[in-house]
């Protein structure tokens, strides 16, 4: 079986062969590009619904750093039943939005350049899905990283976006730094990075229970800074200011689950430390109730979307805390499809009003935008768990964990499904229904086919995917615990009462009627790190300044020039250049001579 | 009688004098002179040490030879030294030590 030994090559290497091909060959005819790129990942899917097909295949695997015994790093692949589904996830999701973007950026001067960094993009993410050492996923990690960067930054003549992308990388290298120095403790003691020596080895870990926990931890550091949890949650709202279906593809559906789904790939190594999971679904939690409150007071319909992001990360995040992966893999699953299809939604949205995001300027265009409404409206029932739609099981799967295992997560999380609903609500009724705001609002209409089609085929699988089974094809569902009709009942009655609540408050109004700064301000966390940055910075550069200029510059440098120069001005003062007074003080040296040595 | 001492006290009185010129005069020829005559004095010393020093009824050399020696350095230096102070004066046209003082900072 030589042809799937390659397969998973095939389709890591394919969009990395297309992004080479756009930038050496074809950048400067960007339909040509955005054709190699559209077919390139159409491939990698194909060719991912024969590798989920196929079962035991054996890839092939190449050696890449080999310093037997201490340190081995092979190229290899992991092919089991969590990375089969995240390669039809990504390539899946990637294909619909690649065809997506053929409409969104149909007339951006730097077509080629996105589609080469799209395709780029594919090619990391899928080296983190397959990769079957820390090593490896470690550098599809930072290319992830690179691409993410690149991507934000596409218009980077605005200065924004060249911020946001700056910030986004910043933030990651945080991050990023943990996750390096919890890989490194992880190898020190068992002396492998692949992760089935790791899990064979584990003994050497768990027999020292801090070191466990703070490797555990460290690589839960990678994690927050990829899948924007607090404290680092800060760099992802910021990350809209890429193109739409940027926003969908990497900052919403599939390069921050990374981080959830490196935690349930090294689920192992996690679950053997009580303390780690403890801190994890803590910040999960936090992270969930934080965002989705922030996500009710603000008016730009993607930091919207933006927030509910990291609120769901934070639900995904929790359920690896309650050492329940196949929990956030589920709502991983679900989550990568409505809220895609959110985003492309408001993408189209935001491209038939020109460019107009704040939702206090639209309204009524559910008439207009008729199929672009109805398959937002499919998202948003997803996203806030109405029964039968996808989100409802996912969300209901780690509100029953979180029941069972911890009541005080229960009810948080129960509070962000209640604030969920709020915030999609007032989304939908402020953008579709009642009067429209604006010229703009008044002159929209519906997005060519090109970009409603996905919108159409992800409405699909937002719908049906949460439906057992169907979603037990491609993820292991959690055992069916004993909860009975009390979690979901109060589950949908958070979300209906949310929904209503949003509905009522929000009905037929021209501005928004509650005003909290705290929520507006997103909390603070953006003026508390810019000053900390700056006071931090100021501190050093002062103490450095005062090193340089009166440590080094003043004593160590003019000190002994001065030094010299006075003892010289000093001494200067005998040479008086008289010959008769050398001569006197001479003569009287001679006597003074003359009278220790013959007098005393 | 004249003594050692008389001659030692003269000696003295002469290199005195000239001392006091070396250090007094601003004519530096004058005290090129003077120089001359503190040489002269410890001359005269010498000489008189070698006439009270009598063994076997001869005076002590040893301090004539000095003297023709010193006479004789002297002479050099006293070439020298007025060709300095001509070669000076052509420089500076001036022969008075106050006006030569380049050497202060």
């Amino acid at each position: 079986m030589m042809s799937s030994a390659l397969l998973p090559w095939y389709i890591l290497l394919l969009p990395l062969f297309a992004a080479a091909v756009i930038v050496l060959l074809t950048k400067s005819r960007p339909g040509l590009s955005s054709f190699i790129s559209v077919v390139a990942v159409l491939a990698s899917f194909a060719m991912s619904w024969v590798v989920f097909a196929t079962p035991n295949i054996q890839p092939v695997e190449l050696t890449w750093i080999d310093l037997k015994p201490t340190f081995y790093v092979p190229f290899g692949f992991v092919l089991d039943d969590l990375a089969k589904t995240m390669l039809l996830l990504v390539t899946g999701v990637g294909a619909v939005i690649h065809v997506y973007s053929l409409g969104y950026m149909r007339d951006d001067p730097g077509k080629s350049r996105y589609f080469a960094s799209l395709s780029f993009f594919m090619f990391s993410m899928l080296g983190i899905v397959v990769a079957n050492n820390f090593v490896m996923m470690f550098i599809f990690w930072e290319l992830v990283g690179v691409s993410s960067y690149l991507l934000i930054g596409h218009w980077f003549e605005r200065d924004s976006a060249a911020e946001a992308a700056k910030k986004a990388f910043l933030t990651n290298r945080i991050g990023d730094f943990g996750f390096m120095l919890g890989i490194l403790m992880a190898w020190v003691a068992t002396g492998s990075v692949v992760f089935t020596e790791i899990n064979h080895d584990l003994a050497r870990i768990t027999s020292y229970p801090g070191f466990l926990t703070i490797s555990a931890l460290l690589i839960f550091c990678g994690a927050v800074g990829k899948s924007a949890q607090f404290p680092l949650h800060v760099w992802l709202p910021d990350a809209m200011e890429g193109p739409t279906p940027i926003s969908a593809l990497i900052h919403a559906a599939t390069m921050v689950a990374a981080g959830v789904y490196m935690l349930v790939r090294i689920g192992f190594l996690i679950e053997a430390s009580a303390e780690a999971l403890w801190v994890i679904a803590w910040i999960g939690t936090i992270t969930a109730v934080m965002a989705a409150l922030i996500a009710t007071q603000q008016n730009d319909i993607k930091r919207i979307l933006a927030y509910s992001t990291l609120s769901q990360l934070g639900y995904m995040i929790m359920a690896v805390g309650l050492a329940s992966g196949q929990a956030a893999m589920f709502h991983l699953f679900t989550h990568a499809f409505f809220k895609a299809l959110l985003f492309l939604g408001a993408g189209s949205i935001i491209v038939m009003l020109h460019h107009e995001q704040n939702i206090w300027k639209m309204g009524g265009l559910a008439g207009r935008l008729g199929i672009t409404f109805l398959t937002f409206l499919v998202g948003t029932f997803a996203l806030i768990g109405l029964w039968p739609f996808s989100g409802f099981f996912s969300k209901d799967a780690i509100l029953a964990l979180a029941y069972e295992k911890d009541r005080a997560i229960f009810w948080l999380a129960l509070s962000t499904a209640f604030l969920t609903a709020f915030y999609m609500l007032r989304l939908v009724v402020v953008v579709f229904f009642g009067k429209p705001r604006s010229d703009r609002a008044r002159a929209g209409f519906e997005a060519p086919w090109v970009m409603i089609g996905p919108l159409i085929l992800l409405a699909i699988p937002a719908f049906a995917a949460g439906f057992s089974f169907i979603a037990r094809m491609f993820v292991q569902l959690p055992a069916e615990k004993e909860a009975g009709w009390l979690v979901p009942a109060l589950a949908l009655g958070a979300a209906l009462s949310g929904a209503i609540l949003a509905i009522f408050v929000y009905r037929q109004r021209e501005s928004d009627p509650i005003n909290l700064a705290p929520l507006r301000k997103r909390f603070y966390f953006d003026e508390l790190y810019s000053f900390l940055i700056r006071a931090s910075q100021e501190l050093l550069a002062k103490l450095s300044a005062f090193l340089d200029r009166w440590i080094l510059d003043g004593a160590a440098i003019r000190g002994a020039s001065t030094t010299t120069w006075g003892i010289g001005s000093l001494l200067r003062l005998f040479q008086v250049g008289n010959l008769q007074a050398y001569a006197f003080l001479f003569g009287l040296g001679i006597v003074g001579l003359i009278y220790f040595t013959v007098f005393r | 009688m004249v003594t050692l001492g008389h001659y030692l006290i003269v000696s003295g009185m002469l290199f005195t004098i000239g001392f006091a010129g070396v250090l007094l005069r601003r004519n530096i020829i004058i005290i090129f002179m003077s120089l001359e005559l503190m040489l002269n004095a410890a001359n005269l010393s010498l000489v008189a040490f070698s006439r009270f020093r009598v063994t076997d009824g001869l005076p002590n050399y040893n301090a004539q030879v000095f003297v023709f020696f010193i006479i004789t350095v002297a002479a050099a230096e006293v070439a020298v030294g007025l060709a300095i102070i001509v070669a000076l004066y052509r420089a500076r046209q001036t022969t008075h030590v106050e006006d030569i003082n380049t050497l202060k900072f």
